[in-house]
Formats: structure tokens, sequence, C-alpha cells
């Protein structure tokens, strides 16, 4: 049987080995965490508490503005100190809610739901307990996962996915949480498959952690409804449509949902907020962040409280023993360069990755040799230096007609291009401008 | 630490692999067929093949200052022009000929368009037909101290027998570069292990032109004679090097197989119906100039497009 896989793809250096033998260890945050309002997709949530409250740790502060966002928690007690603008991972301004910790970690009871019994649990109230906990996709788009569990016929659902693939390089956090937490991540899986009475559960693990897939398979031997699934190591093989389309051969195009061909995708930290949120009605308040690369003393994997800053983990992983050319957040395919490293921690952020080497600054760009490289491994399959062009001379319409919305930003062109030209960059950039166009367009 | 960090936008980690990298490596699979010619031909042939590409570097150097353009001269690619028009030169031909059609090559068919990566057409080939019609006399003497007399594929045009073997191992009259076969694909296979290329391009190429001389050659697919077509006339040369490179060739790999049956017909006009017997140089640069309409009709249908709904 050949591997399940996609078209396309790159083998960059995985520098996972730094940090995948570090078990998971909690850290306690300092003294202000701030809290982003929109660190999801869709409208940000509108704060519920002001200046000078006092809160408690799992009190809601802001709340959904529609179907399309999502509640944010604290994840200490202490009192708020201001609702401001603050400078986040985007290098944007958004309006965040500070809070100022006060040490004590005084929880919210939770009792309320220990009265409800969680086997008889409706559908409606599955999606209204993950919806109440504030839980995104934590892959990185945050997208909101109980408007992914609504869809219109969830009797049509045939997937439910659990993207295990990690494909980005470096991290290592969903391996941890398989790893040390794997029931939790199964019980997830299992409270998404109650929701989708015809559905069948799939682990996608990427082949590079067989130990995981080995667990997870033993772990699984008696759940009919859940299949383990062995992948080609590549990435991006956890970018969803890429997964969707090697564990069951049906491709979807940037217009479509993973619904409508049948399928959920749900990262493994979101399936383990979905078991906490289900079974323990807890809020999402933390997630597993990496901090490595090759200018971290001491990589770890830490639970975090989520508003954190960065520059409080890179502290207690012992600071820089190089110094760092570049601090990311997230993977190096797809991360953000931060350029300051106090900003918060979000439910979306899996890694803090410092390198020694700006790879991306390097090189400089030379003319393009037409070597098709970036065809070839584009999962797109996309023109990645045709579409550059049309960007760089801003031919949007013909940008738009050579498939330039259906590049997911994947970074795979930039990397292989011999030239060292910036493809991902000049295809990202036309396509926010051409997709603002469209949205001015219509409304 | 500075306290502000550089940002840059998404993939933060780039491939090893550059441009003069990739350049460097196809100079090293055409050492082969390079030191075969000259111990074929003798010492004037490195003369001509080091002449030839010393001007091609010169020219792109001078041309990038007067044009106050930064230099480019280190990404390799005007050396590999040089080496495979000076592989492309009669062993005997005088010493300013390759210099000549360097400078021709760099200059007019690569600067002029824009430089690397910019070109239309494959500068060597360019170089070497503008040569051939510039200097017929010189261009199509293949006397030699070695060999005397035609071409093996004048040769076989004319009626003559030729050695098999001595065309396959290359101890023949013909350019300096293109007579040995075994050197020529040894360099190839060198580059393809290194996935620089792969076998798209050559086998459309070869496949097509043995189908179509066996079809309309009247000598059938008779061993004999497909073996020294395709040792002969440059053919190994053409397909492995030239028809393969980057900039003229299409990017897309149904287009890449559209390219090489289409060198492949052309080729077998031109040694089947055409005076000369050879025939490789001109089938493709009238490929490259096919390249963009290629291009454009075998461009690849994205990911998921139409919506492969179950």
């Amino acid at each position: 049987m050949g591997k399940l896989t996609f078209t396309g793809g790159i083998h960059p250096y995985d520098g996972k080995d730094l940090s995948k033998d570090k078990p998971i260890c909690d850290i306690l945050p300092g003294e202000e965490l701030v809290y982003p309002l929109s660190q999801h997709i869709g409208a940000p949530a509108t704060p519920i508490v002001a200046k000078g409250d006092t809160v408690l740790r799992g009190q809601k502060i802001a709340e959904a503005s529609g179907f399309v966002s999502s509640n944010i928690f604290s994840t200490v007690s202490g009192t708020v100190k201001s609702i401001e603008p603050r400078r986040v991972v985007t290098g944007d301004m958004v309006s965040c809610i500070i809070i100022t910790n006060d040490g004590l970690y005084n929880e919210v009871n939770y009792d309320a739901y220990d009265e409800i019994d969680v086997d008889n649990l409706s559908k409606e109230d599955i999606i209204q307990r993950i919806k109440e906990a504030g839980i995104v996709g934590m892959g990185g788009a945050g997208f909101p996962t109980h408007v992914k569990l609504s869809p219109k016929e969830p009797d049509k659902i045939e997937y439910c996915i659990a993207n295990c693939a990690e494909c980005e390089p470096y991290l290592t956090s969903d391996y941890r949480r398989m790893i040390e937490n794997p029931e939790m991540l199964i019980e997830g899986l299992k409270c998404v498959l109650r929701l989708f009475d015809n559905a069948k559960g799939i682990l996608a693990v990427e082949d590079n952690k067989p130990d995981c897939i080995e667990l997870l398979k033993k772990l699984t031997k008696d759940e009919p409804r859940i299949l383990v699934k062995a992948l080609k190591t590549k990435y991006p093989q956890g970018s969803e449509r890429q997964l969707i389309f090697a564990t069951t051969k049906r491709a979807i195009n940037s217009k479509m949902l993973p619904a409508d061909v049948g399928c959920v995708v749900n990262n493994v930290d979101t399936l383990c907020a979905i078991y906490n949120a289900v079974w323990n009605g807890k809020p999402l308040m933390e997630r597993i962040v990496t901090v490595t690369g090759d200018a971290i003393a001491e990589p770890k994997n830490y639970r975090v409280h989520i508003g954190m800053s960065y520059k409080e983990l890179i502290d207690a992983a012992g600071g820089f023993v190089k110094d760092p050319a570049k601090i990311i957040s997230g993977g190096p395919m797809m991360g953000f360069a931060l350029f300051n490293t106090d900003v918060p921690t979000t439910k979306t952020a899996s890694a803090l990755l410092a390198l020694t080497k700006d790879e991306a600054s390097k090189y400089e760009p030379t003319p393009c040799i037409n070597c098709g490289m970036c065809l070839e491994v584009c999962p797109g399959r996309v023109m990645p230096k045709v579409l550059a062009e049309c960007a760089e001379h801003a031919d949007y319409e013909k940008f738009e007609k050579m498939g330039g919305l259906e590049c997911c930003e994947c970074g795979c062109c930039s990397y292989i291009c011999p030239a060292k030209r910036h493809l991902t960059q000049s295809i990202k950039s036309a396509r926010k401008i051409v997709l603002a166009n469209k949205k001015k367009a219509g409304k | 630490m500075s306290d502000m960090m550089r940002v840059s936008s998404n993939p933060h980690i780039r491939s090893k692999v550059t441009t003069d990298k990739i350049m460097l490596c196809v100079v090293l699979a055409l050492l082969p067929a390079t030191i075969f010619g000259v111990w074929n031909f003798g010492l004037h042939a490195l003369w001509q093949v080091l002449l030839t590409i010393a001007a091609c570097v010169a020219a792109e150097a001078v041309y990038e200052l007067i044009m106050k353009k930064k230099l480019t001269v280190l990404d390799f690619s005007a050396v590999v022009t040089g080496l495979l028009l000076g592989l492309n030169m009669p062993p005997a031909a005088p010493l300013w000929v390759g210099p000549f059609g360097g400078v021709f090559a760099i200059v007019v068919v690569k600067m002029l368009f824009g430089g690397l990566g910019a070109n239309f057409m494959n500068p060597a080939l360019g170089a070497r037909c503008f040569l051939v019609i510039s200097f017929p006399a010189i261009m199509t003497n293949f006397n030699c101290d070695a060999y005397s007399g035609a071409t093996p594929l004048a040769q076989i045009k004319a009626g003559e027998t030729v050695n098999i073997f001595n065309m396959v191992m290359g101890r023949t009259g013909g350019t300096i570069g293109e007579t040995s076969m075994v050197a020529i694909v040894a360099g190839a296979c060198f580059l393809i292990l290194l996935g620089i290329i792969d076998l798209k391009i050559p086998a459309s190429y070869i496949v097509t032109f043995v189908i179509f001389y066996g079809l309309f050659s009247g000598h059938g697919f008779d061993p004999y004679y497909i073996s020294a077509q395709l040792a002969g006339g440059g053919l190994m040369l053409g397909a492995f090097f030239m028809a393969t490179d980057y900039v003229t060739r299409p990017v897309t790999k149904i287009g890449q197989i559209v390219f090489g049956i289409i060198l492949g017909l052309l080729t077998g006009i031109f040694r089947v119906f055409g005076a000369s017997g050879e025939g490789v140089s001109y089938a493709i640069i009238i490929g490259n100039l096919l390249v963009p309409l290629i291009t454009r009709f075998t461009a690849p249908k994205a990911f998921g497009e139409g919506g492969e709904r179950i």
C-alpha cells in the first residue's frame, strides 16, 4: 500500500530533536496578562469586564459578538488593569484586556457542570459547551470550533479527522500531547464523533512519529469508529486540504469547506480542549507551546496560561545561548516573525522559535531561471513563479485567473527557490489585495 | 541582541540549493564530454573551449559594467553558455570563432533580452546557428589532425558505412563535445541523480525521434541506423544539456513532454528530409520559440479545482 500523501511538498530540516523528548512542564505567568479580543477568525469578542473589576481564573472576560466569534476567559485571578490596544504577534495593534495577576489562581467554581450527566448530553449541549468554552482551531487558523462542528447537514459528515501531522519543522507540542495525554485526544475525538452519527474518526499521524502511531493504535483497538492512519512525512501534510486528500482522496478548493466533502478536521490541542470543555466544563485557558530553536538555551514544551508574554517563555527556557537573528511565533514555514518578544501568547500560539540564522534575508533574490521547482513542490498545484510575476506587476486579474486564490501560503515555493525569490511573500500580498477588493465590491 | 528583531514574511527557512550551485553542477556534468573532446581532438580544442568561456564571462561582465547593472558573472551561467558553445565548435576552427560566437551569445541572445532567465532562446545554440550562417565554411569543416572527411551522419546520408562502436565511444569526427555518447550520458546521469534535470524532455525527445526515424527514413527500426543516429550529430548533447536548459524549456510537466515530442519530430524532419543530415540545433531553437505557447496551454489545474464533491 502506498503511503498516504498528496502531490508536491518539501522535506526541510525538521529540528524536532531539540525538544521532542522534553516532557510538557507547567509555567506560571508573570504579573501582567494580555488577552487580545481578536485571537480567532471572525468578529472580535466584546469585553464584559471593566477597568478595576476583579476576575477569577476561568471567568469569561469577553463574549463572542456573533456566531463566528469566540468567548475569551481569564487564565489567572486578579484585577482588570485596562482595556487598550497592544501589539500582537502579527505586528498589529489590537484591542486587548490587560489583567494584573494576583498570583492566587482562585478559580471559578465549575460545579454547575458536574451535575450534568456527560454520557447523555445531547448534540446541541455538546456544541453549546464547546462554544461556551471559547474553543477555536488551535493549529494556527483560529477558526471557531463550534462553527466547524455545525455543518448544514451533519448526517453527511463521514470523517472526523484529528490532525496529528504536526508537519511544521521544530514543533513538538502536538507530539508531546499525543505521548503524554493520548486518552484526552481520543476522548476529544469521541466527543466530536457523537455529533456525527455516520462518521468515522481518523487519527492522522505523520510516520516520523512511530511511537505515537503505535500508542494510539493500542489505545483505540477497541474503538470501532476510530482509525489510526500513518501519513508520509512531508511538509505541508498537516495543511487541512492536503490532509483531507491524503486520508480520504477527496480534494477541495479554497472556496469549499471540508464539510462539503464530508470531513471535519480538528487539531490535537483543539481536541484536548474539547475534551476539557465537554467533560470538565472548563473553558480554553491553556495550550502547549514549544519553545525551541538553536538560540534557546534549553528548548522545552510548556503548558502555557494563554495571555502570558512570549518574553517570559524565553526567560523560563534559560534565555538565549546565542544571539538570535530571528524570533518566530509558530513554525519556520508559516509562523510570524516578531520584532519584539513582549507580545502575548494566544489560543493559536503553537511555538516560539529563536533561530541564530535568518535564512530568509541571508540570500539576495536573483532572477528566476525557470527551473520549475516551485511548481513541483506547490501543494496547491498552481504556478508560484507566474503568480509572483503577476503580483509584482500588480496584474490582479491574471493573478486570479491563474489560481492565485488557491494558494495556501504554505511557503514551499520560497523555501525551494534556488534563485531565493520571495515568491510566497509576493503571492501573499497579492492575495490580500484581491480578497480586499472582492470584499469591497461585494458591499 | 538589539531590542528590535528583524521581521519578514514566511517562510523563515530556505533550502541550500542556489542558482550558482545548479550552474556549477552543469559545468561539472559537462566535464567528461569536454575532457574526452580534448583527448580526441587535441590541445587546439582545449584552447577553443577555454577562450569561448572566457569571452562569455568577459562579455557579460563588460556589458553589466557599461549598463551599470549588478555583476552576475559569479552565477556560472555565462560559464555554462561558453562551455556549451565551445563544445559545439568544430575542432579545427580558428581560435577567434568561438569567442566571437560567445560574445554574440551573451550580448545579443542573453543580455539584450534581459539577462539570466529572460532570454527566449538557448544562448549557446543561438550563437552556434549565427556562426553556421555567418561562417559556413569554418563551421561545417570537420577535418582536423585526428579525422578527415565528413561526419558519420553525413557519411550515412551519402550511403557510406560507419563504425557504430567508435560512434558510441566518440572516436569520430564532429564538434568538440558532441561525439562521445558515453561521456555525455555519464554527465547527464550525474545531473539526473542530483535532481537538476529529469528524463521527461530527453526521453520524450529521443523516443519520438527514434519512432519518426524508424517510420520515415526507409531504414525501418534497423539497430545499426538507429544507434548511429542517436550517437551522432549532437543529439545526446542537445537532448540532455540544451533542450533541458531551464530558461528556455516549458516549466510544466506536460509541457516538457510536449516540448520533447516537438524536438523529436523536428530533428526527424531535418535529418530525414533535410539536406545536411543533422539539425539538432535548429530543432531546439525552434522548439524554444514555441515554449511560451506550450507553457500557456499546459498550465496545471489548481488543487481541488472544479470542486470534486463526493
